[in-house]
């Protein structure tokens, strides 16, 4: 039995007391979600928490049949996403905002690091090539970037992914496409400026 | 130079990241799971304030805020201090003003302690009302020693102000937090005296008439405060007030803590 089908048999059960373990299990990929459709880890944070919270009252209505036949990785990330979405459509009204690039190294604790080779210019290097993609990755329309961040920062499996998106499997896995293909645009494009910069 | 789907890949798979250590703690307080813990300031001195998404869970002195996570099933998660909103909204309420909306979270508690609570809200500032006026204001006029027990067992001690509800007979009687000293010093702070609260009660005055209107009042109620002392009339029940013409005052309703209904 894997993980989250154990986790769904127990939140049938026992939502309050099996709470804490789903959101240990999925904390990290909500977050990941939020901090690439938002940019912001304060604004992610929330809208993980928020995500939380609302399945939390949702499972608290549910009954516990629904609970137990729910997808939950699929499931997760449509709250994560749709709260995104409200969010970006409100910073949307109120103008743009400024890009915080630096923002990612703000305290926040980076995923641990097992090899032993990794010396600390390697380390800023992948740090800056990190933040150069995740800057790519905010300049996709919003549908472009969520079938990317859902796909491959999360790494939800195609069927998963039209659940969450609510589109058939062919439509997402072409928006997939078209967005590696603007993002691979957009990288090689900044790649020839720095290199015609150079030579010039 | 071109980029492989691979690397591509590799490189939005790399932007997976961990959630910062906030995020659980204060995601099961938001459902009410755990509780936030801060200290506050008070009149008896610094006291904790336990809290979650539901609302405030407790006011507690310092030895039992260290064993609220074992009474109440939540873990604690204690922060440097309260949210500006909620602390400004608990001075509002100790300053007097009942409009000032808290949130309570009083789950496992039962529907008579929540009535019993919820009444003493009813007590403006600077006044009492005896235990008998609760239990008879709710509806449940033989049930004075239940309302006393409710009273003791009041989690939100000072934001439901259970120290406005004195005995019968007239003395301050007992308070959960931290005893009867702090009752007296947090009624005290409230403008009253509680020395002379207890001497008047001994002296048999429980009810207090004023000549001019022909109401009878709580010693305390606010709509007496300006009373000329050569109106004041003191009775030892609502029975000798009615005799004497007096009707009970519609503000602090002395009827319902004494047993009696003025004809």
């Amino acid at each position: 039995m894997d993980t989250d089908t154990r986790l769904v048999a127990d939140l049938a059960r026992d939502l309050d007391g099996t709470f804490e373990a789903l959101v240990l299990a999925h904390q990290d990929r909500c977050y990941s979600i939020a901090l690439r459709m938002l940019g912001d880890p304060g604004a992610a944070e929330e809208a993980a928490q928020d995500a939380f919270v609302r399945a939390y009252r949702a499972l608290a209505g549910y009954e516990p049949s629904r609970i137990r036949d729910l997808r939950l990785r699929a499931w997760l990330a449509t709250i994560v996403l749709n709260l995104c979405r409200t969010r970006l459509s409100r910073r949307r009204a109120v103008g743009p905002q400024p890009l915080s690039l630096d923002l990612e190294g703000s305290g926040l604790p980076e995923p641990v690091t097992t090899d032993p080779s990794t010396s600390p210019a390697a380390v800023v290097d992948r740090h800056a090539e990190r933040d150069r993609w995740a800057d790519l990755l905010s300049t996709l329309p919003p549908a472009y970037r969520a079938a990317v961040v859902l796909r491959h920062v999360d790494g939800l499996s195609y069927p998963d992914l039209a659940l969450a998106l609510d589109r058939p499997e062919g439509t997402v896995k072409a928006q997939v496409h078209r967005g590696l293909a603007m993002l691979r645009t957009a990288y090689e494009a900044a790649d020839r400026l720095a290199c015609e910069e150079m030579t010039a | 130079m071109t980029t492989d789907d691979r690397t591509l890949e590799a490189a939005m798979a790399d932007l997976a990241t961990t959630a910062p250590p906030t995020l659980a703690p204060n995601t099961l307080v938001a459902v009410g799971l755990a509780d936030h813990m801060a200290r506050m300031a008070s009149v008896i001195g610094p006291l904790y304030v336990a809290w979650n998404g539901l609302g405030v869970s407790a006011v507690e002195s310092a030895e039992f805020a260290d064993t609220h996570s074992a009474r109440t099933g939540r873990p604690v998660v204690p922060v440097d201090r309260l949210p500006s909103a909620l602390a400004e909204a608990i001075d509002r309420r100790l300053a007097g003003d009942r409009r000032v909306r808290i949130d309570l979270d009083l789950r496992g508690h039962s529907e008579f302690e929540r009535d019993v609570w919820r009444k003493a809200l009813d007590i403006p500032r600077g006044e009492v009302r005896p235990y008998g006026w609760v239990a008879g204001e709710i509806g449940r006029p033989k049930a004075v020693r239940a309302v006393g027990t409710a009273l003791g067992h009041n989690p939100v001690p000072l934001i439901v102000p259970c120290h406005r509800v004195v005995r019968t007979d007239g003395t301050i009687g007992q308070y959960s937090l931290g005893g009867p000293e702090n009752k007296r010093t947090i009624l005290a702070s409230e403008g009253l005296d509680p020395d002379e609260m207890e001497a008047a009660a001994r002296r048999g005055e429980r009810l207090i008439g004023c000549a001019s209107t022909g109401i009878v009042c709580w010693p305390t109620c606010h709509t007496g405060r300006h009373m000329l002392p050569k109106n004041r009339r003191p009775f030892r029940s609502l029975a000798a007030a009615a005799e004497a013409g007096y009707r009970p005052c519609k503000m602090c309703r002395p009827a319902s803590g004494t047993g009696t209904i003025a004809a």
